[in-house]
């Protein structure tokens, strides 16, 4: 899984189809927070300068992969009010065991940005081969914030190729990155305003996992790194959340199909 | 292998290959939503993992929304005809026993029409592994009861259901000699690829039945996410144990459930065979 | 016209000698057959044995019907020079299959009751010899071996050839060795006093022969063509085919699996040979039409394989144990959808080998499914024929190079063949499908993908060089018989009585069935003003598919006749003088349409 990660951080930039192109253009006009990480003071990121020794990652839970864990978020994925959702729909964000160093936990914070991407390009793919133009755009968009996002990481970082990841199992506890979209809370009717508001709980869940890493770190730099990771995914839902606002919510029959599914194979 | 050591969780994360490297430039058909988006993705995981090669990995299917997986992969396909994807796996396998072959298809293609098949590779133990995604349906005629649909769905072709007990198939794997079994769910990607790993890993027939659920004939089924939990037992090398669990649990139990020690099927060659013209001598009178 | 034909048939020098050996379960009838055909080929001999037998798998009767001779014989002759039966139960109803006449010999054990009305009726003549009695007379022999002996003494087969077949075969201790010797003695002396019976000629122990029946023939040439590969399913009469491959296979490096069905068995062998190992399944009616999916499969997907069908009396169950050429048009025509495929049919039980080869050879060079259209008599039957030739026609597919730029796995190329990525080469992964494709494998409903896949699957084997195997062209004649299959044996032999008689008939035993090559039979029919084809079957199916896909001169006639008695040579020259008469004087060739 993190090779995916990295192939996708290295692709970002050669591998752009044209509807790609247009997307990564397009947010920085329409859409306020696309240009605010310019804003963000790079000093502030600098932690890596003084990384802590700790090479391995953390001690992280022993027990067999923890299973599919989520109870709530019941089976409206499309049901359209993200706000009304329960802070919980992916419970226990972050484990308890936060990483230790400050690569560790960028680690993360790429790998879970680079699982997003990767998600959001396949979701695009889905719609577009179901002739869904505007969401596909839109998932296309989210891809490219998401890779830039990624790209900043490596930048503070200095690295010039993706780390490879700590082995065990990532400190989130769903099945998934909390940013990454689920593909099954996706419909081939669905419009922009769904798009965005998985979009927004996506952005909503990273948030909680990094506020639950900053309070469960040990170490102070983590844990001020933590901070600001969480500090970035609350602009990121303010900007989302800007953005749904632009966009008109669906009518209650947006998924009403005059044909009947037809037969293939 | 001893079925202890499978049963460990695949934690490695080789950097060798990556999942990218086995997603092919063709895009599913399958209606977003569908849970077989995420069982490629746990597909391509696990071959990463594991650290394939594409060219030396075979995924096999037959006919069937989830059996168009194959060409979604960078990996030698092959899409057969209905039913028969288990029938033209082994003859991969014996054919090369040094390819990795992943058989994939649905419950109707692997539990109806293929039936018997399953029964035969189940015992027959040639070392591969057995994706079912089970959505409890008929996808791609339009949503016609399948062996694992429950026996009051009601649907055009047999109206107000059918009325026959739903096909078990763990028991089936297990009484007919699979040496892994386990349960997935597709909403589980990480997970799922995790014990794809794992059954991959295990010598002999592996058999992963993975719950998939269908968005578009089967929209109650989005209520899986909520039903699924982690099987709460270690796994067990007792056939006999891991059926009364299947058999007793509420069939939303995710994980390895069974990991055997049968001896798999014979594919070693004779390393020096004798020359054609030896066969022969049996002719003369 | 019967005149000339019944004037060779008990010519023993001429047709050589038959002998049918009876009884029911348990008096060893096919063992003293096997060795009395051994020892044939031990003296110098060639011939052909005929297995018939009734439905039971234990204790039912049954029959070795033998022919030796000089010169190689390919089929039964119309009479039998001796019947000779362990006992009589229910052994009448060979009535059919063992014809007699005035001229035969019934040899039986008056103990076991008198010879039934239907072999009396023939005229032949009767001497009972007390076989059992013969044989309790000396402990731990046994009544077959008796028979044997009598059968070897009043064919005038060298005592030696029996004993030497006898030890060759011996797997049991060395007392129970030399008491049937002692039967067999014992047997020979109990003929001394019958006259009448026609003798072996003297016969000139030649080397380089072989015994071996039609389906180990044609498991030796897939071996021999490169099938490593073999997935099947029980079927009669196909099943000794597999279980002489199963062990040869084994040795040479290869294997075999038994299937659960024939479902799985061509689907498993569309796999081993997709992975790039030559591959074979052998089946027979019922078997071919559950594996016709799978061999659609296998055009679609243009994977090499090799389907023998050992045919049986049909349709369903049929007829299990008995041939008959009647899977023809199954064979040439039994997929759904456009699906260009090869058929190919041995002309003889050695041809088999030659056969199977060559259809190894041709589904790897041409990437599709070839049918072998053997029957029961021919995979059943074991003949002593002279080595077969060794052929140089092995299984080569065009492979993918690694890493082959812009490879495309089903592009269009001019001959119909593009190369095949074998799993394990890098840079060429595709996936075969069922569905139709694009050339580069993509799956495609568009029509003119479809148009250049259909033209690509249908080009590649019309355009193919066949050379002259596609048929055995013999003799000349203003009349040319057609057949295919084990009814080329007893054409061969009608139309060499028909020639004593002045009657002069061309030959063409046609091996490549599909696809058909108006061309090569045009060439093959140059100077001919008419036909008659010969097949064994109550529909003509080979004479309406030659009149579909070929032009045939004439008026095309037809000698037609279903299972389970196999083509007579008699009946056969009757049929070809006959025709021959009907063509004297006949018009220029005309054109059928079809």
């Amino acid at each position: 899984m993190t090779a995916a990660r990295r192939k996708v951080a290295r692709k970002s930039a050669a591998k752009k189809s044209v509807a790609r192109k247009s997307a990564a253009k397009k947010p920085a006009a329409r859409k306020p927070a696309a240009r605010k990480p310019a804003a963000r003071k790079p000093a502030a990121r600098k932690p890596a300068a003084r990384k802590p020794a700790a090479k391995k990652p953390a001690a992280k839970k022993p027990a067999a992969r923890k299973p599919v864990a989520r109870r709530s978020a019941a089976g409206k994925p499309l049901a359209g009010k993200p706000s009304a959702r329960k802070p919980a729909a992916r419970p226990a964000r972050a484990r308890a065991a936060a990483p230790a160093s400050i690569p560790a936990l960028m680690g993360y914070a790429l790998w879970l940005e680079l699982d997003a991407v990767e998600r959001y390009r396949e979701l695009a793919d889905a719609m577009e081969m179901h002739n869904n133009r505007d969401v596909a755009d839109l998932f296309r968009r989210m891809a490219a914030i998401e890779s830039k996002h990624a790209d900043r990481i490596m930048k503070q970082m200095d690295w010039s190729k993706v780390p490879p990841p700590p082995a065990g199992p990532a400190p989130w506890a769903g099945a998934e990155g909390p940013e990454t979209v689920a593909h099954e809370e996706v419909h081939y009717l669905m419009q922009p305003y769904h798009a965005l508001a998985l979009a927004l709980k996506g952005e909503e869940q990273a948030l909680r996992f990094f506020e639950a890493l900053e309070r469960a770190a040990s170490v102070p730099a983590v844990k001020r790194a933590a901070a600001e990771m969480a500090d970035e995914e609350r602009e990121h839902v303010a900007l989302v959340k800007n953005w749904m606002a632009r966009v008109p919510p669906p009518d209650d029959g947006w998924r009403d199909d005059p044909d009947p599914p037809r037969y293939t194979d | 292998m001893t079925p202890t050591a499978t049963a460990t969780a695949v934690t490695e994360r080789p950097a060798a290959s990556t999942p990218a490297t086995f997603k092919s430039a063709t895009k599913p058909i399958w209606c977003p939503g569908c849970g077989d988006y995420s069982v490629l993705s746990s597909i391509t995981k696990a071959f990463a993992m594991l650290a394939l090669k594409p060219e030396e990995t075979v995924v096999v299917s037959g006919i069937g929304c989830s059996s168009r997986i194959p060409a979604y992969t960078t990996c030698y396909g092959f899409h057969g005809v209905h039913g028969r994807a288990l029938a033209a796996a082994t003859g991969v396998k014996l054919a090369r026993p040094e390819l990795t072959v992943l058989v994939a298809g649905g419950d109707g293609d692997g539990y109806s029409i293929g039936g018997n098949h399953f029964l035969h590779a189940c015992r027959r133990n040639v070392d591969m592994t057995y994706v079912v995604m089970d959505n409890h349906v008929y996808g791609m005629t339009k949503g016609q009861p399948s062996p694992t649909t429950e026996p009051d769905w009601d649907s055009k072709l047999a109206p107000g259901g059918t009325g026959v007990r739903a096909f078990h198939p763990l028991v089936i794997a297990l009484a007919s000699g699979a040496n892994f079994v386990a349960r997935a769910f597709s909403g589980d990607p990480n997970g799922t690829a995790d014990i794809i790993a794992q059954a991959v890993r295990h010598p002999g027939f592996s058999f992963v039945e993975i719950l998939s659920p269908c968005v578009t004939f089967r929209p109650d089924q989005r209520s899986w996410k909520d039903l699924v939990h982690p099987a709460s037992v270690t796994v067990t090398d007792d056939p006999a144990r891991a059926a009364r669990r299947v058999m007793t649990d509420d069939g939303f139990n995710i994980g390895v459930l069974y990991a055997g020690g049968r001896t798999p099927y014979p594919l070693a060659r004779r390393a020096h065979p004798v020359a054609v013209a030896d066969l022969e001598a049996e002719f003369a009178p | 016209m019967m005149a000339h034909t019944t004037a060779n048939a008990n010519d023993p020098a001429r047709a050589g000698l038959s002998i049918a050996l009876a009884g029911s379960g348990g008096s060893g009838v096919m063992t003293a057959g096997t060795l009395f055909l051994s020892a044939a080929a031990k003296a110098g001999a060639y011939g052909l044995m005929v297995r018939t037998s009734g439905p039971q798998i234990r204790g039912g009767e049954a029959a070795a019907l033998l022919r030796i001779a000089r010169a190689p014989v390919e089929s039964l002759d119309d009479r039998f020079h001796l019947l000779l039966a362990f006992d009589w139960q229910n052994v009448h109803r060979f009535a059919d299959e063992i014809p007699l006449g005035p001229s035969s010999l019934i040899v039986g054990d008056a103990a076991e009751g008198e010879p039934p009305a239907a072999f009396v009726a023939t005229g032949a003549r009767y001497e009972a010899v007390p076989l059992k009695k013969i044989a309790k007379g000396i402990p731990g022999s046994w009544t077959n071996m008796v028979a044997l002996g009598l059968a070897g003494a009043l064919a005038g087969l060298p005592r030696e050839a029996i004993v030497a077949a006898l030890r060759d075969s011996w797997k049991r201790d060395a007392a129970s060795l030399a008491a049937n010797l002692a039967a067999i003695d014992a047997g020979a002396q109990a003929a001394a006093g019958f006259e009448g019976m026609a003798k072996l000629p003297s016969l000139a122990p030649g080397g380089g022969r072989w015994l071996i029946s039609g389906n180990e023939a044609a498991g030796l040439g897939a071996i021999r063509g490169g099938v490593r590969f073999v997935a099947a399913y029980p079927i009669t009469p196909a099943t000794e085919l597999l279980e002489w491959m199963a062990p040869a296979l084994a040795k040479v490096g290869g294997s075999l699996l038994q299937a659960e069905d024939e479902l799985a068995s061509i689907n498993m062998i569309v796999g081993s040979s997709f992975a790039g190992v030559p591959s074979l399944t052998a089946t027979a009616g019922p078997g071919l039409a559950l594996m016709t999916e799978g061999i659609g499969l296998a055009v679609s997907a243009e994977v090499p394989l090799v389907v023998v069908d050992v045919m049986r009396g049909g349709p369903s169950t049929g007829i299990p144990a008995k041939s008959e050429q009647s899977d023809l048009s199954y064979a040439v025509s039994g997929l759904h959808g456009d699906a260009p495929r090869l058929v190919v049919a041995p002309t003889s039980i050695a041809d088999c080998l030659a056969t199977t080869q060559w259809a190894v050879h041709l589904a790897e060079a041409l990437q599709a499914p070839a049918i072998v259209l053997s029957d029961q008599f021919m995979g059943q039957s074991r003949a002593i024929v002279d080595r077969p030739a060794d052929l140089a026609f092995v299984g080569k597919r065009v492979v993918a190079e690694p890493n082959a730029p812009d490879y495309k796995r089903y592009r269009d190329t001019p001959s119909g063949v593009s190369p095949m990525a074998v799993p394990g080469n890098p840079g060429t992964a595709y996936t075969a499908d069922g569905l139709e494709k694009n050339e580069a494998g993509t799956p495609s409903s568009g029509a003119r993908d479809h148009l250049m896949q259909l033209d690509k699957r249908a080009r590649k084997l019309t355009l193919h060089d066949y050379g002259d195997m596609w048929a055995d062209v013999e003799g000349d004649g203003e009349l040319a018989v057609i057949t295919f299959g084990s009814a080329t044996g007893p054409v061969r032999e009608a139309i060499g009585r028909a020639a004593a008689s002045g009657v002069r008939a061309k030959l063409v035993a046609m091996r490549l069935i599909a696809p058909a090559l108006p061309e090569k039979l045009d060439l093959a029919l140059a100077g001919v003003s008419q036909v008659l084809v010969v097949e064994q079957n109550h529909g003509a199916q080979f004479y309406r598919y030659l009149r579909a896909w070929f032009d045939l001169p004439g008026r095309p006639e037809s000698f037609h006749r279903p299972g389970p008695l196999p083509l007579k040579p008699a009946e056969l020259a009757q049929a070809i003088v006959a025709a021959a008469g009907r063509a004297t004087g006949a018009q220029a060739r005309t054109a059928v349409s079809a």
